[in-house]
This record gives structure tokens, C-alpha cells and sequence, in this order.
């Protein structure tokens, strides 16, 4: 019985050696250095969560770390599933709803898509997939907005309704080919690999949050300190590699404008960190590795729409604007006094906003002259300016209002905030029943 | 002098530490030990409970002039006693006497070094 058991084994797996073969004889088109390099890409997305994982879960409390690493880690199960079956239909289809956002019942469960070659020339499960990454990061994002105090199941509903209702509609708009920020202006808005979709939105839905839910207890008298800045560290470093997937694979193909982005995205970001530890020097005394982290993540961020059309002089002068207005938003919150516990609008909102304005005065060229001879002849800087300050206002009011709105209805089902004992034991005791040091014999 | 050493359940430090300032107590040394009492916790782990040997407490310790023991303990009392009628877990309070206290930056010693 069992090696008959094993034999039937080894015909289903030959069946499907066999039938892969047969799909294979469609993809004669495939480019495959493309393909090769947008798979690496998609990898290296899906590499920032864990590193956002563990750049959060090193800021916070110790009784808060698992909790917050939790927020980073759920959204890979909820957000993947949520995009197979819906949300590719919602960002790539074509307009419904006047344009609310997309649908195309062959993406439902992507089941139409299982032999498609797109233009680009890689299959369309990789741009997919690729696409879903970004969708997974984004609400991940938000969470530091709101760190150790939201109840574990709330967070869950809140993110899964927000992607539908938010990022979804949103990405729609600015990269779908028929959302109609791809069209506004003479070569539409720029967002190269998600400025505005993805951190301004992000950005500013935790700040709506923060300020929704109030302060953590204690804050700001209380001293909260990062638990372990070891994997703070290490998550920073993570996250920058991970961008070179998320922006140099924005390019959609392996070649000069993948170098270029590549080569906007590292001096940004070491533009931004070391402008981030001067800044700090001059102003506290101190060079410190969360200021350098936080300088890495400020010139990414900024960089983030403009890498696919700024040079390397204009990446690094974006990289210290960024720091610069970034460090000046967060000592204007330690004034304000409002709660964004982990800088999420502070950095990903402000950095976002920033890069997606200020990279109009460093666009290149020969991306004006086409811009030119598409609008009829004349195109000038303050034109796209006006573009993009359209866009960028269109995102922040429309994340505002609706992550307003959800957080409102939602909190009438399920309580978002975490009760004060909850929140004083700690997310991992209360929501996981875990420790994230020493669980089995504590120290 | 007396030295107050309280161990309390690790999620009732911050209510313990608010206690304590409102008592005008703000001289403190916290620890994180583990240990042994009557109580029982259960975690999770991979999807089973178990009931760790050893559970993790916070230990506070203060040493007080004679005039402010009951203050202390009070305050501790009040903060460390969980759902007002109290639980199994919610830990001890130890009191003993104080031989000597010297203020290391002046050298002073007794009463006023506390």
C-alpha cells in the first residue's frame, strides 16, 4: 500500500512536470533578463516588511515587541490574500464607479492571468505579485503611527478595509493606465515607485489615526524608550536594501531606467543620513544611530517618486531637504504634542511630500522635452509643479477623510484603542499571550 | 531606616511608580527578576499552554526614614492590589531594618543620606 501510495505520488508530480511544459511553449516572447530582475525586485519588497518589522519593533517597549512586529507580519497574510482575490482587479482594472477604481473579472482571483505575457515582456503573475508587495508595505507603514496602544483584531479589519477603500483607489489613479492622475498634465503625475500612493498616503492616515486614538498613557511625561536598537538597526538596513527592489524595480524592465532609479535610490539615502546626523550634531551635541537610520528612510522615502526621473545631483539635494524638513516636522510634533509614536507622518508623510513636489525642479531634461512635445511644445517646470501639487493634495485629503471615516465606523464594532490594562501589560501579553524575550524561562 | 523590597506583577509597575510619586516617594531601584510563588500563568506556544516554572516580577526596592514605611507600603498596596479585591500573583512586601546609608558623592550617612 505504501509504495503504491509513492508511485501515485510520482505520476501526479511527472503529470505536472509535463503540463508545465506545455504552458511553457506560450512564453516564447518572455524577456528573461527582465523577468529575472523583476522577480529579484519582488523578493526584495517583500524583504522590506520584516525589515520594517524589525525597524518598529525596536523603537518600542519591551512588552511591545512582538506586538509590533505582529503589525508588520499580518499584513503579508491579510494583504496577499486580499490582493489574489480583489485587490489586483481594483488597482489594474479598468475604471468603474466613475473611476473609483478599477475592476476586470479576469483578475478576480487571477484567474485569467495564468499564461499573460505583458508587453514588458515578463509574465503577468510577476508584475502581480510585484505590485502586491506595495500594497502589503503601505498599511504595514501606518502602524507606527499608532504603535503599542490598538487592539490586535481592530488593527486587523482596519487594515484590511483600509487597502480596499484606500491604497486600492488611490494606486488606481496614479498607475493604472486609466486612472486619471496617469493623465494629468503633459506626461501625467510623477510617482515612480509610490511617493504619493504609498507614503504620503500612509503617512498621513497614521497621522489621522494618532490624532483619532490620542496619546499612549503616559506620553509625553513618560519617557518611552526604543527597547532594543540593535534590530532597529539592522531593520534600517534592511529596508534600504530592500528599496532597491521597490524602486529600481518600478522600472517594469532590466535596463538604463533601472540604473537610474538604482543609482537616485543610494544617494538619497546616503545623502539623507549623513545630512540627518550633521543636522543633529549642530542642533543636540550627538550624531546618534536612530537619527542615521531615520536620515536613510527620509532620503528613500523622498526619493521614492522621483527615481526614475531626477539625476544623481538632484537625488542627493532631495536626500537633504528631506532630513531637513523631516527633523524639523518631528521637533514641531515634540512641540505639538500629538502621539505619532514611531514618526510615520513624520517621516513616510512629510518625506513623501516632500520628494513628490521638490523633485519637479531636479526632472531631467530630455523627460521635459518629451513632456514639451506631448503638451503641444511648452511645458515648463511650474506647470508639472502645478501637477504635482494636484496630486499630492488629491492624496492627502482623499487618505484624510476616508481612513477618518473608517476608523469611525470601525471603532462603533470593535474598540481600536486598547483598554488601559491591556495597553499597560502590553500588546504581546494581551493580544498574543507571548514574550518576545525570554518566553520559555524568563529573565 | 527600613528597606522596603516589594516584588509585584511586572504590568502593575507603571500603576505602582504613579502610587509611589503621588506619596512623594521618587527615590526607587526596579529590577526585573523571575520566580516562585503560588501563582499559575499560562502562554501559548505553538498553539499549546504551558505553565513556565518560573514567572517573571518586577522588584522594587526603597529604603525609607522610619516616618515614611507606611506611606510606602500603602501606596504600593493601593496600586499593586489587582481587581480591588486582590489575586493570587499579586506579590509580597518584604521590611527590613536598615543598618546604614551613605550618600556616595558627600560621604553623608544616616537619615538625610536617603
Amino acid at each position: 500500500m505504501k509504495i503504491f501510495g509513492k508511485r501515485s505520488l510520482l505520476i501526479l508530480l511527472l503529470l505536472f512536470i509535463g503540463s508545465a511544459g506545455l504552458f511553457a511553449a506560450d512564453n516564447t516572447h518572455i524577456d528573461s533578463g527582465a523577468t529575472a530582475w523583476m522577480l529579484t525586485s519582488t523578493a526584495l519588497v517583500l524583504l522590506m516588511i520584516p525589515g520594517l518589522a524589525m525597524f518598529y519593533g525596536g523603537l518600542v517597549r519591551s512588552k511591545n515587541v512582538l506586538g509590533t512586529i505582529m503589525h508588520s507580519f499580518v499584513a503579508m497574510g491579510i494583504i496577499s490574500v486580499l490582493w489574489v482575490i480583489v485587490g489586483y482587479s481594483m488597482c489594474f482594472g479598468k475604471n468603474i464607479l466613475g473611476g473609483w477604481f478599477g475592476w476586470d473579472s479576469k483578475y478576480f482571483f487571477l484567474k485569467g492571468i495564468d499564461t499573460n505575457i505583458l508587453d514588458a515582456g515578463i509574465p503577468e503573475y510577476v508584475f502581480t505579485m510585484f505590485q502586491g508587495k506595495f500594497a502589503i508595505i503601505t498599511p504595514a507603514l501606518i502602524a507606527g503611527a499608532f504603535a503599542e496602544r490598538v487592539n490586535f483584531k481592530a488593527y486587523c479589519f482596519f487594515i484590511a478595509i483600509w487597502s480596499l477603500l484606500v491604497y486600492n483607489p488611490l494606486c488606481h489613479w496614479v498607475w493604472s493606465a486609466d486612472g486619471f492622475l496617469f493623465h494629468l498634465g503633459a506626461k501625467g503625475a510623477i510617482d515612480f515607485a509610490g511617493g504619493t500612493v504609498v507614503h504620503i498616503s500612509a503617512g498621513v492616515s497614521g497621522l489621522v489615526a494618532a490624532l483619532y486614538l490620542g496619546a499612549r498613557r503616559g506620553y509625553p511625561y513618560q519617557v518611552i524608550r526604543p527597547n532594543n536598537m540593535v534590530i532597529t538597526m539592522l531593520g534600517a538596513g534592511l529596508l534600504w536594501v530592500g528599496w532597491f527592489g521597490f524602486n529600481a524595480g518600478s522600472s517594469v524592465s532590466s535596463g538604463l531606467s533601472t540604473a537610474q532609479a538604482l543609482t537616485a535610490t543610494q544617494v538619497a539615502a546616503a545623502s539623507g543620513a549623513l545630512s540627518w546626523i550633521l543636522i543633529e550634531s549642530f542642533h543636540q551635541g550627538k550624531a546618534t544611530a536612530l537619527g542615521f537610520a531615520s536620515g536613510i528612510l527620509a532620503g528613500l522615502v523622498a526619493v521614492t517618486p522621483a527615481a526614475g526621473v531626477v539625476q544623481p545631483y538632484g537625488a542627493m539635494i532631495l536626500g537633504i531637504l528631506a532630513s531637513l524638513i523631516c527633523y524639523m516636522g518631528i521637533q514641531l510634533k515634540n512641540k505639538l504634542g500629538y502621539d505619532d509614536s514611531l514618526d510615520a507622518f513624520g517621516i513616510h508623510g512629510i518625506g513623501g511630500i516632500v520628494g513628490a513636489l521638490l523633485l519637479t525642479f531636479f526632472i531631467r531634461p530630455s523627460w521635459m522635452r518629451d513632456a514639451a512635445s506631448v503638451s503641444g511644445g511648452h511645458w515648463t517646470i511650474w506647470n508639472q509643479f502645478g501637477v504635482q501639487s494636484l496630486a499630492v493634495t488629491i492624496a492627502i485629503v482623499y487618505a484624510a477623510a476616508m481612513t477618518f471615516v473608517i476608523i469611525y465606523f470601525l471603532n462603533k464594532l470593535i474598540k481600536f484603542k486598547s483598554s488601559e490594562d491591556d495597553e499597560m501589560a502590553g500588546l504581546d501579553r494581551s493580544y498574543h499571550g507571548e514574550r518576545g524575550y525570554g518566553m520559555l524561562n524568563p529573565s | 531606616m527600613k528597606l522596603i523590597t516589594a516584588i509585584i506583577r511586572e504590568v502593575q509597575l507603571d500603576k505602582v511608580r504613579e502610587a509611589l510619586i503621588e506619596a512623594d516617594i521618587k527615590r526607587i531601584t526596579v529590577s526585573r527578576v523571575s520566580g516562585h510563588g503560588q501563582q499559575r500563568i499560562e502562554e501559548m506556544y505553538r498553539g499549546q499552554i504551558i505553565v513556565p516554572d518560573l514567572i517573571p516580577k518586577i522588584r522594587i526596592e526603597i529604603g525609607v526614614n522610619d516616618a515614611f514605611v507606611d506611606i510606602t507600603v500603602n501606596a504600593i498596596l493601593k496600586a499593586a492590589r489587582t481587581n480591588g479585591a486582590g489575586n493570587v500573583g499579586d506579590g509580597k512586601i518584604f521590611i527590613t531594618p536598615l543598618e546604614e546609608c551613605i550618600r556616595i558623592r558627600t560621604g553623608e550617612r544616616g537619615g538625610t543620606a536617603i
